[in-house]
């Protein structure tokens, strides 16, 4: 399946998928040492985002979130690309200073994505294939 | 969106990587949000300079960005940092905290940035005018200058809004439109206002109830800086608005907004009031803070006036701009703060220091602290005038209720 969106930023993807319907803040809700999701009651709680293409709808919280995506890529634990339902600024900044390629408005995908479906971000054309 | 020819030589890479990787920012936060054009800035704030909220990574980018020879293109100054740059140690700031809190600083410094650190750029030369397009971080300052000044900025992030300084430009959207700046809610406030204390309880009063709406506020015959100042730190805290119209008092132009209206009376300012006040045992007072936004030097001067010739027996902060304390050390006021037994803390605030469990109770004049020194630093709050704190200082207790 191929499904088209938006690019945020720019670059290409290729991992396993990791999807959450949850919101997810970077600040706070994920372990910049080791990319596991330590917000208490998340859908993702215990799970690691390290070397994953993940999905989820919206970020929340702090501006610190943007700096807490770059620790994850400096301590090689963050995502090989993002797709969300609806950037912010905070996801974006994020994403441009740590090099993640980024496509949000993608139709569909929540709900035919699995996680552990292998999936390929292509941000420079906007699509998402798997 | 269009951009221009310099524009895109920026985001191309030909002004160099810091100023390429800043267009991308400021570009993908053009599209995001439906920008036609990007307008340049005349003035940048920049949040996100305390170590304590960077973290290694946040040092580690600013580096990259200074090592890359990143310059900014406009005047632009800092946010508090984590500590007095001079004086840390009286602050009981540790050495490694310290080392790193000199590099954020260092990393900034080689950007041209104007390393003052203080969260009222405005009272210290940072001053754009009326209707000039700038990109500011730090809640309280956006919120003074759109409404107060009648400049045009959105709510920046750290990272955006050094973005917008290093390229000298901001995307168009939000309140930098002037459709996006008209009142949609009418307040109307039926109790009298004197002193930062009381603006401090109609910010979180009018917050509470509207939320990020822009409000056109009626019913206000007089409103001081410092006054300003206290209601914009509030309302920004406690509601999220970053614009505020009050009639009569603020310049700037907006259509009066028909059907929902909100009254604030006496009993709104008092449930303000309560809301801020946590019970303490016997009214024990450990820690006194006054200077949240940064203290003016009218402010410093009434400081120095009450505790004249007394001693304090809490330990008291006034929090201030490095600029603003100069201004008192030469009026003599620094030292008789300081012979109270009173400590400036510059550069930093009780908001953003690494003060988490050095102290239990804090009293302030500011509805903001208490918002962060309940959340951020687990403090119990007492809140009041400028004269309660002063005197909650020399007693080591609070005495009013």
């Amino acid at each position: 399946m191929e499904l088209k969106g938006r690019k945020i930023c720019k670059g290409i993807g290729e991992g396993e998928a990791l999807v959450s319907k949850d919101a997810i803040s970077f600040y706070g809700g994920i372990d910049p040492e080791t990319g596991v999701v330590v917000e208490k009651g998340h859908l993702l709680e215990g799970k690691s985002i390290a070397g994953k293409v993940l999905v989820f709808p919206n970020g929340k919280g702090s501006t610190v979130g943007s700096y807490t995506m770059y620790q994850l890529k400096k301590n090689g634990k963050a995502p090989v690309a993002i797709v969300v339902k609806e950037c912010d600024a905070i996801l974006a900044v994020g994403a441009i200073i740590s090099e993640i390629p980024l496509v949000d408005k993608v139709e569909g995908l929540l709900e035919n994505l699995k996680d552990g479906m292998k999936v390929k971000i292509d941000a420079d054309k906007a699509i998402v294939s798997f | 969106m269009k951009l221009t020819s310099e524009e895109k030589k920026m985001l191309e890479g030909k002004c160099g990587k810091a100023t390429r990787e800043a267009m991308e920012i400021i570009v993908a936060l053009g599209e995001i949000y439906g920008a036609k054009k990007l307008i340049p800035v005349s003035s940048v704030q920049v949040a996100g300079v305390s170590y304590a909220n960077l973290g290694e990574a946040g040092l580690d980018y600013l580096k990259a960005i200074a090592d890359a020879g990143g310059k900014v293109r406009v005047l632009t100054t800092l946010n508090p940092a984590g500590m007095d740059v001079e004086n840390w140690k009286t602050l009981g700031i540790k050495e490694d905290f310290a080392e790193k809190q000199k590099r954020v600083l260092d990393a900034f410094r080689r950007m041209d940035i104007t390393v003052t650190c203080t969260c009222t750029p405005y009272l210290i030369g940072n001053l754009p005018r009326f209707g000039e397009s700038i990109a500011w971080s730090e809640s309280s300052a956006v919120c003074f200058a759109n409404s107060v000044l009648g400049a045009k900025t959105n709510r920046e992030g750290g990272p955006s809004a050094l973005a917008a300084a290093l390229t000298g430009k901001t995307a168009e959207y939000g309140l930098h439109l002037n459709e996006n700046r008209q009142a949609q809610v009418v307040v109307e406030v039926k109790t009298k206002l004197d002193g930062t204390r009381d603006w401090g309880e109609l910010g979180y009063a009018i917050g509470k109830k509207i939320g990020n709406k822009i409000p056109f506020i009626t019913g206000v015959k007089k409103a001081s800086i410092e006054e300003l100042k206290s209601f914009s730190a509030s309302i920004a805290t406690y509601g999220g608005t970053a614009l505020f119209h009050i009639k009569g008092i603020t310049p700037n132009k907006t259509r009066k907004p028909s059907g929902e209206k909100i009254v604030i009376t006496d009993v709104g300012m008092i449930e303000a009031r309560m809301a801020l006040n946590d019970d303490v045992p016997d009214g024990l007072v450990d820690f006194v803070a006054v200077g949240c936004p940064h203290a003016s030097i009218k402010e410093i001067e009434e400081i120095a006036r009450m505790v004249s010739g007394k001693k304090v027996k809490a330990e008291f902060w006034v929090t201030t701009a490095r600029a603003t304390k100069n201004t008192a050390d030469t009026m003599g006021y620094t030292k008789t703060i300081e012979e109270a037994g009173g400590k400036f803390a510059c550069d930093t605030c009780m908001v953003v220091a690494p003060l988490k469990g050095r102290f239990k109770v804090l009293a302030t004049d500011s509805a903001k602290a208490c918002y962060y020194a309940r959340g951020k630093n687990e403090f119990k709050t007492k809140f009041g005038a400028m004269k309660e704190c002063v005197q909650a200082a020399i007693e080591g207790k609070w005495i009013i209720e």
